[in-house]
């Protein structure tokens, strides 16, 4: 990249040596998990998931690997431009986008559908790395400051909460509020928009759809309506729990076979897991997740940038959201709000974005000594 | 750098922050992972047996196979077996022990019990035993507290009533194998058949049908307490057949006589096959119900091969019935004319080798109508020797030999027409005129089946026209009743009634070769051609001393006898084929089976019945048996 000191240059050798291989590993590791689900979901076939996710892994991991070794200098620099581009990407859904699953949430680019709204989890942390690294400590206590990063998550979440699609909108406020959060954001301030949202509740509840509606009601009590809309929730509880402390073993799970369990190729795939090797089966999965989210961690407080702190903090976040998210939906904690189980659920677009945000993690960890100044060049 | 490190302070102080709290929620996970799966795994438990009989498929009645009139030659049975979840059972070996005590379970029923359990898995119920007797069933229901796991069920087994004479034709069902499994949740129903062999295994998919579910609410031992919701499946397509029962029977009753032998009769214009006939044959009843391995080895090690359906996959050189196919080639190809005249001595000399005909001393002169009539050989030498063997295989061809008819049937073989091309791809060498000259007999590389044989007279007899065996009507399976229509082989009218005066002298003319068998009822008088086929080389020894009768041979050595004839001579409806394996002379042996076959059918004459109503529209089940 011109522009920037010789000094901070890296040969793209070095870089290569430089890749956390053994977060490389963890992540094939938690795909690879993926893949064996995918296969007994088929009840022991390839076809039709199977080879099409090792696919799109491979074509996730060659992304990964070059967004890695672009410098971290040239992301920062680009940020905005690529906020803005999915930004324009998610307007374009709502103009053109094919009507899916009741809701316009794709792009068709004749080779993918896209979703944007999944790529923007990305954009949202890419762009407030961007904005905080460039406010100082005392600035980021002052309200004005705030507003510009507030109007770039919540003009997305309009655009996909319109879609209609409340889990992704809520998903996009959590992980800008999570950078907000580490980027020193006075609490109180938090506290307000909580108090902000309980009062909303009202007004959000008669903006929601009939089937939205229907979803929270389900949730509170999903007993009431077995063969219904509680259906999903009580056969996931059902598979788990039947699943026991060691499972039924491999391509065994009677609930997922005999397609008691619905979506389980997708949204509900850990459910599978869970049953088929049990309560072991599961936390060796979180064990997975929590060793990726150590290395995030890691890799933020070991950047020397704060772009890089953040960014790092803000993909970890969004991981850390997938997961929790999913788990806590498939065990009837909290609403279905369709949100895929990262690196494992079959689906393009997901796989897509954890390798991204993946590549951007290794990135920081390349250019972790590297420095930026406010105008995007080294400063030393 | 100092406004930085201050900022790093603040950022490290809320990324510990954040990360107890990312711990906190994911233990919150592992947490209620314990509740659901260790506290109250036994209450998922429970409820997960309880779904496990929650979605029931229902299987389809297969549909029923009927002969041309409507009657049944395959039907389904209620039948009540006995079948068990492995994982409902602790101790499997010592239920199966239990079990002895009720019902007699020999080892090797066990056997398979335990490897289908070990196979599938554990939620699919395995059959344990088939075609309970009433005693069995109340014995089994009153020790069912005994028993968890088990459960009776009634389903529905195929019966064949008529055994080996339809085992060709029909084929039969039996078990899924693992290979055929494809996913469908229907071939993993416990005793669910699949169609194996004959008609039975090509239109298995419309026999087969679609099935439906039933959604039931069910307690935790299993007791339906209400049906949710129910779907209906599609019962399979009831098929009809061109095949007449009784003639079939005849023909096998008649075969049975011999020792291996096959026999199909057509109709010449429509195709229908009115018979079609394989002996020794095998019981599909059987192979329904699982065969034991001694029965097996038995059909498999049995010299006369009853699992082969002989009439399509046995291969016989055509012997003298080929004879109408050289001089057709002959005639149309303008070489020889009906009235050429060959000298016969008994042999004919070609370099140094010597051709014999059957007759040692010789027929003296032949004309075309003569060489029919006696099968002299040498007649065939001399014309096969003028016209070459690419001539010969060309109309060969026309006429169906050496290649499959498509009749719908698993594993007809196609034969073999030779040609100079053929012999030099195959074999490297080049034609020998002698090769042509044992052709022009239908002796040599020549191979072909009987369907074939009955096919090529089915088309000399109606008048030249590519007729094609079926066994069923395209309206049992498309709907669309539509006779038929056959292209015209472009062979002269001229030239097929030489060929044909030649059949009638045969059996019409006291000296032909099968008078002894005619047809004398007035208005069914019957044409054809017998055919003694070697199937050994005699040797210059044996010739000069003295050429052993097919009696004082083994059977393995002895001639194939066939016979291919039509009748009415006069105005042709039906033809037939008859081949007795190693049964010697075509005239003694094939022609007497053959007239009776072909007097049986014109008695009967189906070709003018009507029909039974369309199997599409006959009711579901079948009553008659």
């Amino acid at each position: 990249m011109h522009g920037f000191a010789p000094s901070q240059r890296l040969s793209l050798g070095r870089k290569i040596l430089q890749i956390n291989w053994g977060l490389v590993l963890l992540i094939t590791a938690t795909a690879a998990v993926g893949i064996a689900m995918l296969y007994s979901a088929a009840n022991g076939s390839w076809n039709p998931w199977a080879t099409r996710q090792i696919a799109r892994y491979g074509v996730g991991l060659v992304i990964l690997i070059t967004i890695a070794l672009v410098d971290i200098r040239f992301w920062y620099r680009y940020a905005y431009l690529i906020y803005g581009i999915l930004l324009v990407m998610l307007i374009a859904v709502e103009v053109v986008g094919s009507v899916g699953m009741g809701a316009q949430r794709w792009i068709n680019l004749g080779v993918i559908k896209l979703q944007p709204s999944e790529l923007m989890k990305v954009g949202i942390a890419l762009a407030l790395a961007r904005y905080f690294h460039g406010v100082s400590a005392e600035d980021v206590r002052r309200i004005p400051y705030l507003l510009a990063p507030i109007l770039m998550i919540g003009a997305p979440s309009a655009l996909v909460l319109k879609q209609p699609d409340l889990g992704t909108a809520l998903f996009l406020i959590m992980t800008g509020g999570a950078v907000f959060f580490v980027a020193g954001v006075r609490l109180w301030k938090f506290g307000l928009v909580f108090a902000a949202a309980g009062a909303a509740v009202p007004i959000a509840w008669s903006m929601l759809r009939p089937y939205q509606q229907k979803r929270i009601f389900t949730f509170l009590d999903p007993e009431t309506d077995p063969l219904g809309a509680g259906y999903h929730i009580l056969q996931s509880k059902i598979a788990l729990g039947s699943g026991g402390l060691f499972g039924k073993g491999f391509m065994q799970g009677s609930q997922s076979h005999l397609n008691f369990l619905p979506e389980k190729q997708t949204d509900f795939i850990f459910t599978m897991l869970a049953e088929e090797f049990g309560m072991v089966g599961g936390l060796v999965l979180l064990g997975l997740y929590m060793l990726i989210m150590v290395y995030g961690f890691a890799i933020s407080l070991r950047s020397r940038t704060h772009f890089g702190r953040l960014l790092a903090m803000g993909i970890t976040s969004m991981l850390f959201l997938y997961v929790f998210i999913n788990i806590a939906m498939v065990m009837g904690l909290i609403p279905v709000v369709g949100v895929p189980l990262p690196l494992i659920s079959y689906g393009g677009t997901a796989m897509l974005t954890l390798m991204i945000g993946m590549g951007f993690l290794i990135c920081t960890y390349i250019h972790r000594d590297v420095t930026i100044s406010r105008h995007g060049g080294g400063d030393g | 750098m100092y406004k930085d490190s201050s900022r790093f302070k603040s950022f490290s102080r809320r990324v510990a922050f954040l990360g107890g709290g990312k711990v906190l929620l994911l233990s919150l996970l592992a947490g209620r992972m314990y509740q659901l799966q260790v506290i109250e795994s036994d209450k998922y438990k429970t409820l997960a047996d309880e779904n496990r009989i929650n979605l029931r498929l229902l299987p389809p009645p297969r549909g029923t196979i009927v002969d041309r009139y409507g009657r049944a030659l395959a039907v389904n049975q209620e039948n009540y077996r006995v079948t068990l979840v492995a994982e409902q059972v602790n101790d499997i070996n010592t239920m199966l022990d239990t079990l002895s005590g009720i019902i007699s379970l020999e080892d090797y029923e066990r056997h398979r019990i335990l490897r289908e359990v070990r196979r599938r898995r554990g939620f699919v119920p395995v059959t344990v035993r088939e075609n309970l007797d009433w005693r069995d069933v109340s014995r089994i229901e009153v020790n069912a507290p005994d028993l968890p796991g088990l459960s009776i069920e009634v389903g529905q087994s195929r019966q064949y009533p008529f055994a080996e004479d339809f085992a060709h034709v029909l084929g039969y069902v039996s078990a899924v194998s693992e290979k055929e499994v494809t996913g469908d949740p229907l071939l993993e129903l416990p005793g669910f058949k699949v169609g194996k062999n004959g008609v039975e295994r090509v239109f298995d998919l419309n026999l087969r049908g679609k099935a439906g579910n039933t959604q039931v609410e069910v307690n935790a031992v299993g007791r339906v307490i209400r049906e949710l919701s129910r779907q209906e499946g599609q019962p399979g397509v009831d098929l009809r057949l061109t095949i007449d029962r009784d003639l079939q029977k005849l023909a096998a009753d008649r075969l049975k006589e011999e020792k291996s032998a096959s026999a199909v009769i057509l109709d010449i214009h429509n195709g229908d096959v009115l018979a079609l006939s394989s002996v020794p044959g095998f019981d599909p009843n059987e192979f329904v119900t699982g065969l034991s391995s001694k029965t097996w080895r038995r059909l498999i090690n049995d010299p006369y091969a009853p699992l082969t359906n002989k009439a399509i996959s046995g291969l016989y050189a055509p012997g003298s019935t080929f004879k109408m196919v050289v001089a057709l080639a002959a005639l149309e190809a303008r070489i020889v004319a009906p009235d050429h005249r060959v000298f016969c001595r008994g042999h004919t000399q070609l370099g140094n080798a010597r051709f014999h005909c059957w007759k040692r001393h010789g027929h003296g002169w032949q004309d075309m109508y003569d060489a029919h009539q006696n099968s002299c050989d040498v007649y065939f030498y001399d014309i096969a020797k003028r016209i070459g063997i690419d001539r010969i295989a060309a109309m060969a061809t026309r006429f169906g030999l050496g290649t499959k008819t498509g009749i719908e049937l698993p594993s007809e073989k196609g034969g073999v027409i030779p040609t100079r091309a053929w012999k030099k791809a195959l074999i490297g060498t080049a034609w020998q005129q002698g090769e042509t000259l044992i052709s022009g007999i239908g002796q040599g590389f020549i191979l072909t089946t009987p369907l074939q044989l009955a096919v090529m007279t089915a088309r000399i007899a109606n008048g030249g026209k590519a007729v094609l065996p079926r066994l069923i009507r395209a309206a049992e399976v498309d709907g669309k009743e539509e006779e038929p229509v056959f292209k015209d082989l472009g062979i002269s009218k001229r030239s097929l009634d030489v060929v044909r005066e030649g059949m009638n002298r045969v059996t019409n003319v006291q000296q032909g070769t099968a008078y002894r068998a005619r047809i004398s009822e007035e208005g069914m008088e019957m044409s054809g051609k017998t055919g003694t086929a070697q199937v050994r080389r005699i040797s210059k020894a044996e010739r000069d001393t003295r050429v052993l009768k097919n009696h004082e041979r083994p059977w393995r050595e002895r001639d194939h006898a066939l016979f291919v004839g039509y009748a009415p001579s006069d105005n042709p409806r039906y033809a037939v084929s008859v081949i007795v394996e190693h049964g010697g002379g075509g005239s003694k042996v094939a022609a007497p089976i053959a007239r009776d076959l072909l007097l049986a059918t014109q008695k009967r004459d189906p070709a003018n019945r009507t029909l039974a109503p369309a199997a599409a529209k006959a009711p579901a089940k079948s009553e008659e048996i």
